[in-house]
C-alpha cells in the first residue's frame, strides 16, 4: 500500500497531467479535476480492488468507480493511465479527433476503465445502483463507488436514485460528492442553493461522513470508515469538501476554471506550483 | 387468391409480452426484470411471482428505471425495463441516449401502450412519436410486433440478442393470427400475401388490417402483397426492395406519426435506391384525444378502408 506522502505525489503528477491535457487542446474542465484529484487517486490507488489489465467490462470480484460528473475526464483518464488501464503516452490524444479519451467519457471507443458514458450529468447514481444490484445478484461481495458534483445534484433523476438506493437498503454503494460550492455559472447558494445537503442526505436514509477532500491522510481515513459502513442496510455517502481549482493558487476560490484552458503563461505559472513526481507523460 | 388468415382468439399484446418475459426469464437467469409502477398493466406479474429476486420496482421514476438497467447490464445481467410507451421514451431520452445506446448496453426498453389504442386516457399518453425518437439513436433496435403470439416470440428472441432494444406493444384485445410456435427472427420481415400488384408494408396493430384490405382489394382485381415489417430498425432492406421491383407501387401503414414512422423509413430506402410511388396510412402531424380505440382509429384514418384507399390511389398513381 503506498504511504500518504506517495499518494499526495501521485496527486500532484495527476494536477500536472490534468493541466497538460487540457492546455494542449484548449478545452476541458481543470477546476473540479483538480479538486477531486486526490480523492481519484487515493481511490485507484488505495481503496479499491481493481484489475486494470486485461480490462473486464463486467468487473467481477472488483470494486467499480462510475464517475456522474464526466466532464472530469482529464483527472479520471490521467488516473486510470497512471494505474495501469492504458499507456500513460495516450493522454497526448485527450479530446483529439479519434481518440479514445473523448471530451466526456465513453465506452464507445473501448478505452478500458470505463464502463458507461457520462457528461449528460445526473445519471451515474442509477447506473452505480445496478451495477450494485448485479453484484448482489452475483454473489460479488465488491462495492460500487460514484462521483457527482455538487452542483450535478441540481438534476432531478439523481434523488429518484437516492430514494430507490435506501428505499431498497442498496448497501454495497458509496456515493461521494465533490462539495466545493461552485458550477458553472457561479457559486451554488446562487445558482440553486442545495439547501442543508448532509440533513437532504440523512432524510432519505443515507448514512452520511464528511471530510476534506483535499487533504490526502483525512481522504483515505475517511474512505476505510465509509468501506466499514457498507453491508448495514444503507447506502453510503461522503460529502467531500474540496476547492476547486486545487493545488495552482490562482486557479482557487473562483468558478472562472471551471471549462476554461490555462494559456501558454498560466500553465508554466501553474506547473510551477506542481513538482513533476513521476514524470510527464 | 388472398391467403386465409384466421383469429385464434383476439387478445393483447402486452400479454403476448408478459408471457414472453416469464419464458425469457424460465430460460435465462441472467433475464430481470424492472417496472415503474405498471406492473398488471404491462402484464408483468408471473415474473415477479415466480422470481421476485430477479425484479425491481423502480416506483414512479423512469429516469433511474433506465440508469439501472444500464448499470444491471454491468455485471452480465439482461434487464427488460417496463412501462407505457410514452414513458419509456420521450421522458427518459436523455437517459436512453447516453446510458445505453451511446454506452452500447444490453437493455431491452419495453414499452405498452403505444399509439391511439390507449384509447380514454388521452392524448397525454398516446405517444405517436416513439418509434421516430428510438430509431435515430445510432445501434437501437426497434421492434413493433403485430399480436399476441408475435409479441411473445419476439419477447423470447430479444433475450438472445445482445444489443439495445425498444419493443413497442400495446393495450387493446386485438386478433391473433400468427402461429403460437413462430420462431421470431429479428430484422426479417414476413411475407403474408404474395401479390403483384401494390406493396402494402404494415407494422403493429395495422397488420391485420393490411390482410383485411388485401382481401377487400383483390375482390376488386387487384392483387396486393402483404408485408409483415415487424422490425423496423434495422429494416429489411432486401424484402422491401424485392416486393417494391415488382409491384411498384407502395402502401404504408402504422399507428404512429407519418414523420419518423415506418412509412419515413421506407421513403428514405426507396427514394434513394428505388423512387416509387407511395401512400402512407399513418397520424398526420396530429395529437391523438380521449375515445374508444375504435374511434380513434376511425377518426384518425388507421383503418382497413384507408389501406384500401390508399391503394387504389397508389396503384391508379403508378399508371
Amino acid at each position: 500500500m503506498p504511504s500518504t506522502e506517495e499518494l499526495k505525489d501521485t496527486a500532484t503528477q495527476v494536477r500536472r497531467d490534468i493541466l497538460r491535457m487540457i492546455h494542449a487542446v484548449n478545452s476541458g474542465h481543470p477546476g473540479g479535476s483538480l479538486g477531486s484529484a486526490d480523492f481519484i487517486t487515493a481511490l485507484y490507488f488505495e481503496i479499491m480492488k481493481h484489475q486494470p489489465q486485461p480490462f473486464n467490462m463486467d468487473g467481477t470480484n472488483e470494486d467499480l468507480f462510475f464517475l456522474s460528473n464526466g466532464h472530469l475526464s482529464a483527472l479520471l483518464y490521467s488516473v486510470l493511465a497512471r494505474c495501469g488501464y492504458f499507456p500513460v503516452s495516450e493522454l497526448a490524444t485527450f479530446r483529439k479527433l479519434n481518440t479514445r479519451l473523448q471530451g466526456h467519457p465513453t465506452t464507445h471507443d473501448g478505452l478500458p476503465g470505463i464502463r458507461i458514458a457520462s457528461g449528460s450529468l445526473g445519471q451515474g447514481l442509477s447506473v452505480a445502483i445496478g451495477a450494485a444490484l448485479a453484484k448482489k445478484l452475483n454473489n460479488d461481495d465488491r462495492i460500487v463507488y460514484t462521483l457527482h458534483g455538487d452542483g450535478e445534484l441540481q438534476e432531478g433523476q439523481i434523488w429518484e436514485a437516492m430514494m430507490y438506493a435506501a428505499a431498497n437498503k442498496v448497501d454495497n454503494l458509496i456515493a461521494t460528492v465533490d462539495y466545493n460550492g461552485k458550477q458553472i455559472d457561479g457559486p451554488v447558494d446562487k445558482v440553486l442553493s442545495l439547501g442543508n445537503l448532509k440533513a437532504k442526505w440523512e432524510a432519505f436514509g443515507w448514512d452520511v461522513l464528511e471530510c476534506n477532500g483535499n487533504d490526502m491522510q483525512e481522504l483515505v481515513s475517511c474512505l476505510k470508515i465509509a468501506k466499514q459502513h457498507t453491508k448495514k442496510h444503507k447506502p453510503v455517502v461522503i460529502l467531500m469538501k474540496t476547492e476547486m481549482g486545487q493545488g495552482v493558487d490562482f486557479m482557487m476560490g473562483t468558478h472562472k476554471w471551471h471549462g476554461s484552458a490555462p494559456n501558454d503563461e498560466q500553465l508554466a505559472k501553474a506547473l510551477a506550483q506542481l513538482e513533476e513526481t513521476l514524470g510527464d507523460y | 387468391m388472398i391467403k386465409k388468415y384466421t383469429n385464434s382468439g383476439s387478445n393483447d399484446t402486452r400479454s403476448g409480452f408478459g408471457e414472453g418475459l416469464l419464458e425469457a426469464g424460465r430460460r435465462n437467469p441472467n433475464v430481470v426484470a424492472l417496472c415503474a409502477d405498471l406492473i398488471g398493466s404491462l402484464k408483468m406479474d408471473a415474473f415477479v411471482n415466480e422470481f421476485p429476486e430477479r425484479f425491481f420496482q423502480t416506483g414512479i421514476a423512469e429516469a433511474n428505471m433506465i440508469g439501472i438497467s444500464a448499470g444491471l447490464t454491468i455485471g452480465g445481467k439482461i434487464p427488460f425495463a417496463g412501462t407505457f410507451a410514452n414513458f419509456a421514451t420521450g421522458r427518459v431520452y436523455d437517459q436512453i441516449r447516453q446510458s445505453v445506446a451511446y454506452s452500447e448496453k444490453n437493455v431491452k426498453i419495453c414499452a405498452s401502450h403505444a399509439g391511439l389504442t390507449l384509447g380514454e386516457d388521452g392524448a397525454t399518453h398516446q405517444i405517436l412519436e416513439d418509434i421516430g425518437l428510438m430509431k435515430m439513436l445510432p445501434g437501437m433496435c426497434v421492434i413493433n410486433p403485430c399480436d399476441f403470439n408475435q409479441t411473445k416470440a419476439a419477447t423470447i428472441a430479444i433475450a438472445e440478442y445482445e444489443g439495445p432494444v425498444y419493443l413497442r406493444f400495446g393495450r387493446p384485445k386485438v386478433p391473433n393470427f400468427t402461429p403460437a410456435d413462430q420462431k421470431f427472427e429479428i430484422g426479417k420481415a414476413l411475407h403474408l400475401n404474395e401479390g403483384s400488384d401494390v406493396s402494402i408494408f404494415a407494422t403493429g396493430h395495422l397488420v391485420w388490417h393490411a390482410i383485411e384490405a388485401g382481401e377487400i382489394l383483390a375482390e376488386k382485381g387487384i392483387s396486393a402483397e402483404i408485408i409483415n415489417i415487424h422490425t423496423i430498425k434495422p429494416i429489411d432492406k432486401k424484402a422491401i426492395l424485392d416486393s417494391v421491383n415488382k409491384t411498384k407501387c407502395v402502401v404504408t401503414a402504422e399507428e404512429h406519426q407519418m414523420n419518423g414512422g415506418l412509412g419515413d423509413s421506407i421513403a428514405q430506402l426507396l427514394s434513394l435506391q428505388l423512387p416509387t410511388p407511395m401512400e402512407m396510412v399513418a397520424v398526420n402531424d396530429s395529437f391523438g384525444e380521449s375515445g374508444t380505440p375504435e374511434q380513434l382509429m376511425e377518426k384518425y384514418g388507421l383503418t382497413t378502408n384507408a389501406i384500401v384507399e390508399a391503394a387504389l390511389k397508389v396503384f391508379n398513381r403508378k399508371h
